[in-house]
C-alpha cells in the first residue's frame, strides 16, 4: 500500500510531478490545442472529465480486472468516457467541440491518462484515485492554460477573446501556429529549467559554508 | 512453471514468463492461473457495458445535434439566398435533380444543392456548398446562385483553418466578403486590389492572402462547372409541401 | 465525399500539414526515439506499416459497419489499433528477432501514439474514399518519417555543440522542433 497521505496524493500531481511540464505525457494535446486559453479550457475540461471517470471507475473494480488484460480494460473504459465526452460537447459547447475537432477523440490515446490508471487507480482506493486524478487534472489545467494564454496573449493581442492591447499591437502570429506551440513549451521547459538550477545552486552554497566562489 | 493446470493455463503461464522476463518467473507459482474463459468473459462484460452507456447518452444528445447542425444549414443558405422563404434539398442522382433518394441509400454519398424558393414557390435561387484546398487546408464556402441571370447572391465560409490574421480575412474583411453579395458576374475572375478594369465578374483579391482568395474564387468557379449544366437542364417546380424550416430569424 | 486531388492529400500530409510539425500528431516518439538517424528510420518505417494497416482498417469500418452505429468509432478504432499492433509486433518478433530487438519497447508504444488513432478520425472526418485515404496514410508516414529523421540527424550534430545546462534535453528538442515547423510553413500554398 502506498505511503503517501491523502494530501500528498493530491499535490503531487499540480507541480512536482506536473503531467505536461514534468512528466512529458499529453504533449499532443498540449500543444495542440493550446493556441487560445477557451480551447486550453475546452480541453483540460474534457480530459478532466474522462481521467476522473475513468480513475474511480477502474478502481472500483480493480478486482474485476484480470492483470492480462488490463491495458486492454483500461483504454475500453477511457474510449467510453471519451465518446461520451465527445457526444456532450458536441451538444452543449457546439463552437468548442468544432474547435477542438479530431484532439477530443485523442484523449483516449493521452499517455497521461493511461499513465495514471495503470501506476495509480489500479491499486489504490476510489478515494485516493479521485484525489490523484483531481489532482493531475488540475496540474494539466494549469500547464495547458499557461501555454494557451502566453500564446493567444502574444499571438492575438486577447485573452478569452477580449483583446488586450490598443490596435496598434502587431500580433506575433507565429504565436497561435503551430510553430509557437513548439516554441512556447521549449521556452518554458528552460525557464523551469533555469529556476531549478539557480534553486539547486543556492542549495549547495548553503550547504558549502566554506564558499569557493565570491560573490 | 510446472503446474498442473490444464494446458490452456499453461500456455498462460508461458506467455506470461515470455512477456515479462525473469521477474515473472516468481509471480508463476501465485495464485491460480485466470482462465482464458475469464479473461475473454471480463472483456465482453465491459464492452457490453461501455455499449449500453454509449447507446444512453447517444440517445440523450443525437437529437440535440442534429437540430443544431440543421439550424446552422438553415442559416447558412438563408445568408446566401436573400428573398428566400424557404428552400428544398435536391440530390444529384443519375446526373439528374431529385427531392428523394434511392431506397437504401446513404445519404452522406450523394452531392446535393439547396433550392430556395419565395412566397408564392417560386425559385429564387440555388445555394451550393464545396470545400477545396486553401493555403493551409480545406475551405468549406457556400454560395447562393441565380440560374436566371448568372450571377451570385451571396457566399458564406462554413469551414477555414486558414492562417489567423492573413488567410482568415476571408471571412473576417467585410470588404471581400461583401463582393460576393454584391451580384457578380460568373464565371469569377480574381484579380489584384485595385488592379481591376471594372468588368462584372471581377472580385478584388486580399492582398496578402491572394492564394486563399484564389481558393475561395476557384470553389465557387469550379462548383458551376459542375452544375451549370445541370441546372441549366431546368429546375424542377417547387414540391407541394415545404421540405425545409422556418425562415431563420 | 471529397473533393481533393490524390497528389495534394498525397503532399499535404506528407509536407504542408506535416503530421509532426504542424498537426502535433506523433510527438511521443518524436521526443524519446529522435537521437538517431537509423532508429529514427526504423521508427519511421514501422509507422508507416502501422498506419496503412490503419488506414484500411478504418475505410473498412466506417464503411461497413460504423453507419449504424457512428457512436462506437472511437471505441472500435482503438480496439482495431490495439490489435493490430499487437499482430505487427508479433509478426515481427517471428520473421526477424533482430529487428525486434532494436525496436524493443517502441513497437506497443505505436497503440499509444497519437498519429495512428489521429489518422484514423482524419480520414473519418475529411471523408476520404479508399484510395484518397491510402494516400492519405503513406503520405503521413514518410512526412512522420522526415520529421524523426531531420530531428535525428540535428541532435547528431547538436550533440558536439556547447548546450547551456539547462537547455539541454526535452527544452532543446522542441526549440529545434519549432524552428523545424516554422521551415516548414514555407511549403504552405505551394500548389
Amino acid at each position: 500500500m502506498r505511503t503517501t497521505t491523502a494530501q500528498q496524493d493530491f499535490i503531487r500531481g499540480i507541480w512536482k510531478e506536473n503531467p505536461v511540464l514534468v512528466q512529458m505525457l499529453g504533449l499532443c494535446p498540449a500543444l495542440a490545442v493550446t493556441n487560445s486559453v477557451a480551447n486550453a479550457l475546452a480541453m483540460s475540461g474534457a480530459t478532466f472529465f474522462v481521467m476522473s471517470c475513468s480513475s474511480v471507475l477502474i478502481s472500483t473494480c480493480k478486482r474485476f480486472i484480470p492483470h492480462e488484460v488490463r491495458i486492454s480494460a483500461y483504454i475500453l473504459v477511457i474510449a467510453t468516457f471519451v465518446t461520451l465526452a465527445d457526444m456532450l460537447l458536441q451538444a452543449y459547447a457546439p463552437a468548442q467541440h468544432k474547435e477542438l475537432g479530431a484532439f477530443i477523440a485523442l484523449i483516449v490515446v493521452n499517455c497521461m491518462i493511461l499513465g495514471r490508471q495503470e501506476s495509480f487507480s489500479s491499486k489504490n482506493s476510489v478515494f485516493r484515485s479521485l484525489l490523484d486524478a483531481i489532482g493531475t487534472g488540475v496540474g494539466f489545467t494549469i500547464a495547458l492554460v499557461m501555454m494557451g494564454g502566453f500564446r493567444e496573449i502574444l499571438g492575438t493581442g486577447s485573452f478569452l477573446g477580449y483583446p488586450l492591447f490598443g490596435p496598434n499591437f502587431e500580433p506575433w502570429v507565429i504565436m497561435v501556429l503551430p510553430a509557437g506551440g513548439f516554441l512556447t513549451l521549449g521556452f518554458i521547459l528552460l525557464a523551469m529549467g533555469a529556476i531549478e538550477q539557480r534553486r539547486k545552486d543556492r542549495a549547495e552554497r548553503k550547504e558549502e559554508p566554506v564558499a569557493e566562489v565570491s560573490s | 512453471m510446472s503446474q498442473e493446470n490444464n494446458n490452456q493455463d499453461r500456455i498462460d503461464v508461458d506467455i506470461k514468463v515470455e512477456n515479462s522476463g525473469s521477474a515473472a518467473v516468481q509471480d508463476a507459482p501465485a495464485p491460480a492461473e485466470v482462465s482464458t474463459f475469464r479473461l475473454v468473459a471480463t472483456l465482453a462484460v465491459a464492452g457490453v457495458l461501455a455499449g449500453m452507456l454509449i447507446v444512453l447518452v447517444n440517445l440523450h444528445t443525437k437529437p440535440i445535434i442534429d437540430k443544431y447542425k440543421a439550424e446552422q444549414l438553415q442559416l447558412a443558405v438563408y445568408e446566401v439566398l436573400p428573398d428566400v422563404e424557404r428552400y428544398d434539398t435536391y440530390y444529384l442522382v443519375n446526373d439528374a435533380l431529385s427531392l428523394s433518394l434511392p431506397d437504401g441509400a446513404k445519404e452522406s454519398e450523394f452531392k446535393r444543392v439547396y433550392i430556395g424558393r419565395d412566397a408564392i414557390g417560386e425559385t429564387r435561387g440555388v445555394a451550393i456548398s464545396r470545400g477545396e484546398s486553401g493555403y493551409q487546408d480545406v475551405i468549406m464556402v457556400i454560395f447562393g446562385y441565380d440560374p436566371v441571370a448568372g450571377t451570385l447572391s451571396g457566399m458564406k465560409i462554413l469551414d477555414s483553418k486558414e492562417t489567423p490574421g492573413l488567410g482568415d480575412k476571408i471571412f473576417k474583411d467585410m470588404n471581400f466578403v461583401d463582393q460576393f453579395f454584391a451580384g457578380p458576374q460568373t464565371p469569377l475572375l480574381g484579380v489584384k486590389s485595385g488592379a481591376g478594369k471594372g468588368q462584372p465578374n471581377e472580385i478584388d483579391m486580399i492582398t496578402g492572402a491572394t492564394i486563399s482568395s484564389k481558393a475561395v474564387i476557384g470553389i465557387i468557379n469550379h462548383a458551376l462547372e459542375e452544375w451549370k449544366p445541370i441546372l441549366d437542364q431546368g429546375i424542377p417546380e417547387a414540391p407541394a409541401e415545404a421540405t425545409s424550416g422556418e425562415v431563420a430569424q | 465525399m471529397n473533393e481533393q486531388t490524390l497528389f495534394s492529400i498525397f503532399f499535404s500530409a506528407m509536407i504542408v500539414n506535416n503530421f509532426t510539425l504542424a498537426l502535433f500528431l506523433g510527438l511521443c516518439p518524436f521526443m524519446g526515439v529522435s537521437a538517431r538517424v537509423e532508429t529514427a528510420l526504423r521508427m519511421g518505417f514501422a509507422n508507416i506499416f502501422v498506419l496503412v494497416l490503419t488506414s484500411l482498417a478504418a475505410w473498412f469500418l466506417n464503411t461497413y459497419i460504423l453507419e449504424t452505429a457512428p457512436f462506437l468509432r472511437i471505441i472500435s478504432f482503438i480496439i482495431v489499433i490495439a490489435s493490430l499492433v499487437q499482430i505487427v509486433e508479433t509478426a515481427i518478433k517471428k520473421l526477424s528477432p533482430a529487428l525486434f530487438r532494436q525496436l524493443g519497447i517502441f513497437l506497443p508504444l505505436i497503440t499509444t501514439n497519437c498519429a495512428i488513432l489521429g489518422l484514423a478520425i482524419f480520414q473519418t472526418n475529411r471523408g476520404y474514399d479508399f484510395l484518397q485515404g491510402l494516400t492519405f496514410a503513406i503520405g503521413a508516414g514518410l512526412g512522420l518519417t522526415l520529421a524523426l529523421v531531420l530531428m535525428a540527424s540535428i541532435r547528431e550534430s547538436v550533440e558536439f555543440s556547447d548546450v547551456p545546462g539547462i537547455a539541454k534535453g526535452t527544452g532543446l528538442v522542441l526549440i529545434i522542433a519549432g524552428t523545424l515547423s516554422m521551415a516548414f510553413m514555407g511549403f504552405a500554398g505551394l500548389f
